[in-house]
């Protein structure tokens, strides 16, 4: 494919994905009131990330056992209220340290 | 400009630009796979920072698909961020003018969302503007990286930065979690429905970005509903 068709698919692929982004953000400008709605908005973000960290956590690294470390390890993090970068720093530990045990000492 | 608003805003970023490297890192092979360039992989991710729409479109441009299926595809993947920018938007102050509304649509991905929605209150501009830059730039650079070097980097450690995602989000759900009962019985339901998705035959064909939007808008709208949030609250 030459360089000037690829332009135009990555205009339709960066356009339709700003696209979705941009139009709600710029019609939505007052503070919504509905308490319905603020209930959904308040719910929504720990749903939306919960659905996409299980179950594809445990499908994301070589071996099952490494995921289910590197959850706990994240669990437990979290519930001693540690930062961000922490929970997600002791997360890939435990997944590293378990798949080298499990390759090279199992 | 409020330097601390920033400065904290980049703190934030960093887990998510962790994770965007090792995220980006498959990309970037992925698109060499698939046929493109090391600039044209590059080009996707710096203007599009979507990683399953990306994942989509990639094939598609490959194969030199129709333009219409792409579109479609990219509404689809992507029309999750549509309901984080409605929630986003009840977090911008008065300074975010049409311009400014623009410029951080750009950035709204899961992760951006996940951390911005978990602040109190309103948070200042530079806080979302030091929030967006550094995954922004771990986004480009894991894609550079990935499709112009894709195996140097040893496997092992490829996988264990694939969760760092996945602790970030961990770590944005449990504590909040862990203090109201409600927001507990509502992940847990999101994850059930998630999880039948994916383990239930018949479903499991469904489009992920169909998966994500149908399980979270179920969840929340069935605890809004029974479990409704006290005046001043989220």
């Amino acid at each position: 494919m030459d360089f000037k068709t690829f332009l135009i698919y990555l205009l339709v692929t960066a356009g339709t994905t700003y696209f979705v982004r941009v139009v709600p953000m710029l019609l939505v400008k007052k503070e919504i009131k509905n308490k319905f709605i603020l209930s959904f908005l308040y719910y929504m973000p720990y749903a939306v990330l919960s659905v996409m960290t299980i179950p594809a956590i445990f499908t994301a690294t070589n071996f099952v056992a490494s995921a289910i470390v590197g959850f706990a390890v994240a669990v437990f993090f979290a519930l001693k209220n540690k930062s961000l970068t922490t929970v997600a720093i002791a997360s890939c530990l435990g997944v590293l340290a378990t798949e080298l045990i499990i390759t090279y000492l199992l | 400009m409020q330097r601390s608003a920033y400065k904290q805003g980049v703190k934030d970023g960093i887990p998510i630009c962790l994770g965007y490297l090792s995220v980006s890192f498959a990309f970037g092979i992925f698109c060499i796979e698939q046929g493109l360039t090391v600039l044209e992989a590059l080009l996707i991710s710096m203007t599009c920072v979507t990683s399953a729409g990306q994942l989509a479109a990639v094939p598609i441009i490959g194969q030199g698909g129709s333009l219409i299926e792409l579109a479609m595809a990219q509404v689809i993947i992507n029309l999750r961020y549509s309901l984080m920018s409605i929630s986003l938007s009840q977090k911008l102050d008065e300074t975010f003018n049409a311009r400014r509304r623009c410029a951080i649509s750009f950035m709204v991905t899961d992760e951006i969302f996940g951390v911005a929605s978990s602040q109190d209150g309103k948070p200042p501009k530079e806080y979302f503007y030091g929030l967006m830059i550094t995954p922004w730039f771990g986004w480009a650079a894991g894609t550079l990286l990935g499709a112009a070097a894709g195996n140097i980097l040893p496997s092992v450690v490829i996988t264990a930065l694939a969760v760092a995602i996945y602790g970030m989000f961990v770590a944005i759900v449990v504590p909040p979690a862990r203090d109201n009962k409600n927001v507990l019985y509502c992940v847990l339901l999101a994850i059930a429905l998630s999880c039948i998705f994916a383990f239930v035959p018949f479903l499991k064909g469904v489009q992920s970005g169909f998966v994500i939007i149908i399980c979270s808008v179920v969840a929340s709208a069935i605890f809004a509903y029974l479990k409704p949030i006290e005046e001043g609250r989220g």
